[in-house]
């Protein structure tokens, strides 16, 4: 898959090969510019909402993307790792084992406390703005404003 | 108390206030009526443990808990030194007076729903020691964001501006935690490890590369705005004025707190001690920020008629003393904010309760008309008012003098002037605007034609008793300030000079 890439890759095309490497912070960069131009530009509540919550996936998807390693395999040992290792103590089993063939799973672990934070701040804020609705009757920052 | 006990503080702790939280929650179904004992018993509980806890930690050296027998850098770790173990002791402690307070004021603000503020509270107060003892930093965003939340959905109650006050600490707080937590991402990329102790290892051979220094750039950006420095203070007033008394009371002494004390643990522990002054102008940045909250939060202060508003705007400054003693990046500095988080907690602490006295009593905080007649009616509330405002002006016996002569012979020991200056002309308006209140308080006469009024009853025993001990404390602490920095605070400085 790689070859075909590189045969599109002249010297001179420096721009398509920083894309080419760089897609996955690229997408997430314009994720975040999107969030925080929700969350700032918006007048609408919900979607300054819409906004925080595209802010925060983008940044969970930077963490499990720098857990990506190219040709590796989820952290889980292999029959050939195990019997390489079979009986043996510790530091022997650790050195049987080569790292760069595993992706670094504390990324994920993270995230999936970070994705409960993200979902339980989408359910305060809703709560607040049920409240704020039942209270205004809108949920227009500007028309509140005028109410106030 | 078991010693073995004592050495499992750092995580009982925590752990007290969250089965706290879930006993009361369920526990609300059958017996509302016993949250309040719950919360109480468990806020003093950890309040003995803390105190046992930072005795055992003066004496006998830093606890290091290992959660699940892991090691770290593997592992989470929690610490309980000299520092973490007095800022424990301090929020325990915070929590326990205003959850006292809470008894009698919370029933006329919030009547039938005490149990979900209790279990709230709780939540919050596991969070507060959960930043302050936790050693990892993925796992201090996690209690940030317990903070976080559970503050939000306090304050979203209470005046029909609440909701929106809250909604919008909303979007700037997890903003704020979103930012720290993309500057971590950049930081572990780097270093490969989470632990403190681990990256202050780690930091000083990659200190100069470019997602060390975005990602402490964006961490430390996230927890500024988390706890209200200036020009990121925008949430604190309306979030703060617009809830109800017992939620300011509890939240304003000691949240924003935990978020200034993560910040000094990163800049003063972690990093590489020239980082703040010779690779980074933070040190220099910290210092202007601070003078500005300084000067803009006394100003606005002084504008205000409601005693809540006053308060919310007053504590814009009071982060900035704590924000100019991390700026000016020395030992002194280091006291001067540590001492400051700890006056300015029992001050506000003092000071809301009071707000809450007042408007449980006579129904309102509104300063103008308030007058000699509140001072005949609730002489206690109002000489305990007295005391925290002589601490907030920074006069000799009090707590609030001693952290102002740290910062202020800092700033004379770098030859800030201007810093130095700020200092004494923030002295001058805090000045300004709580002599006002005495002015009113012991020499205005009351109106003519009213003064026949029956007008008798301080507040009761249960919210007097934790606004007077608030009052005794900063004496206590304005004397025993010598002890608490040569016992506590001295030792941990060995790593910054």
């Amino acid at each position: 898959m790689t070859i075909s890439w590189a045969r599109a890759v002249t010297g001179t095309d420096a721009m398509f090969e920083f894309f080419r490497l760089h897609f996955a912070h690229v997408c997430i960069v314009v994720l975040i510019a999107i969030g925080f131009f929700g969350m700032v530009a918006k007048r609408n509540f919900v979607k300054k909402l819409i906004g925080m919550s595209i802010l925060q996936s983008a940044i969970i998807l930077f963490w499990l993307v720098s857990a990506v390693k190219r040709g590796a395999t989820i952290p889980i040992m292999t029959e050939e790792d195990l019997n390489a290792a079979a009986g043996s103590v510790d530091s022997a089993l650790a050195a049987s084992v080569d790292p760069a063939n595993y992706m670094n799973p504390l990324p994920h672990t993270l995230m999936l406390t970070a994705i409960v934070v993200a979902v339980v701040t989408s359910g305060v804020a809703i709560a607040l703005l049920v409240r704020i609705y039942r209270k205004f009757g809108t949920l227009e920052e500007d028309s509140i404003l005028e109410q106030l | 108390m078991r010693p073995d006990l004592v050495e499992h503080s750092p995580v009982l702790i925590p752990l007290l206030f969250l089965g706290g939280a879930m006993i009361v929650i369920l526990l609300s179904m059958l017996r509302p009526r016993l949250s309040h004992p719950i919360a109480m018993g468990v806020s003093g509980l950890a309040t003995i443990l803390a105190a046992f806890g930072l005795e055992r930690v003066v004496s006998g050296g830093t606890i290091h808990y290992h959660l699940g027998g892991w090691t770290p850098p593997i592992g989470i770790e929690l610490v309980l030194d000299p520092l973490s173990a007095l800022l424990v002791l301090m929020m325990c402690g915070v929590g326990f007076l205003v959850l006292m307070h809470a008894r009698r004021s919370l029933p006329s603000e919030l009547p039938g729903r005490e149990p979900p503020f209790y279990a709230l509270s709780l939540l919050l107060l596991a969070g507060l020691c959960g930043i302050v003892l936790t050693g990892d930093l993925f796992n201090l965003y996690v209690f940030i964001e317990i903070v976080s939340l559970s503050s939000y959905a306090l304050l979203g109650v209470g005046s029909k501006r609440a909701p929106l006050s809250a909604f919008r600490y909303l979007v700037m707080g997890t903003t704020a935690g979103s930012l720290y937590l993309l500057g971590l991402a950049l930081v572990y990329m780097q270093t490969g490890t989470l632990n403190m102790v681990d990256l202050g290892e780690i930091l000083p051979s990659v200190i100069t590369t470019a997602p060390v220094g975005v990602g402490l750039t964006f961490m430390l950006t996230g927890l500024a705005l988390k706890s209200a420095i200036f020009p990121l203070h925008g949430w604190l007033p309306d979030a703060y004025t617009d809830a109800i008394s017992t939620a300011t009371a509890l939240i304003a002494p000691i949240a924003t707190k935990a978020a200034l004390y993560a910040i000094i643990r990163i800049l003063f522990f972690v990093v590489p001690p020239n980082y703040t002054t010779e690779l980074t102008p933070i040190a220099d940045l910290m210092c202007v920020s601070a003078g500005c909250a300084i000067v803009y939060g006394s100003v606005m202060a002084m504008g205000q008629k409601e005693l809540k508003r006053m308060l919310a705007y007053s504590s814009v400054a009071q982060v900035g003393y704590i924000a100019m003693g991390i700026g000016l990046a020395s030992p002194l500095g280091y006291l001067g904010a540590v001492l400051h988080i700890l006056n300015h907690a029992c001050m506000k602490g003092c000071l809301f309760c009071v707000s809450g006295n007042l408007r449980y009593t006579i129904g309102h905080s509104y300063l103008p008309k308030i007058d000699a007649s509140v001072r005949r009616r609730m002489p206690w509330s109002m000489a305990a008012f007295s005391i925290a405002a002589v601490s907030m002006i920074g006069l000799p016996p009090t707590a609030g003098f001693f952290s102002k002569w740290y910062l202020a012979k800092g700033a004379l020991e770098q030859g800030r002037w201007i810093l130095l200056s700020t200092l004494l002309l923030s002295t001058l308006m805090n000045a300004v605007y709580f002599v006002r209140m005495f002015e009113q308080i012991y020499l205005r006469p009351t109106p003519e034609g009213e003064s026949g009024r029956a007008a008798t009853g301080e507040a009761p025993r249960s919210m007097l008793v934790p606004t007077l001990v608030f009052a005794a404390l900063l004496l206590i602490l304005g004397l025993a300030n010598a002890v608490i920095v040569a016992k506590v605070l001295e030792p941990m400085l060995g790593g910054l000079s």
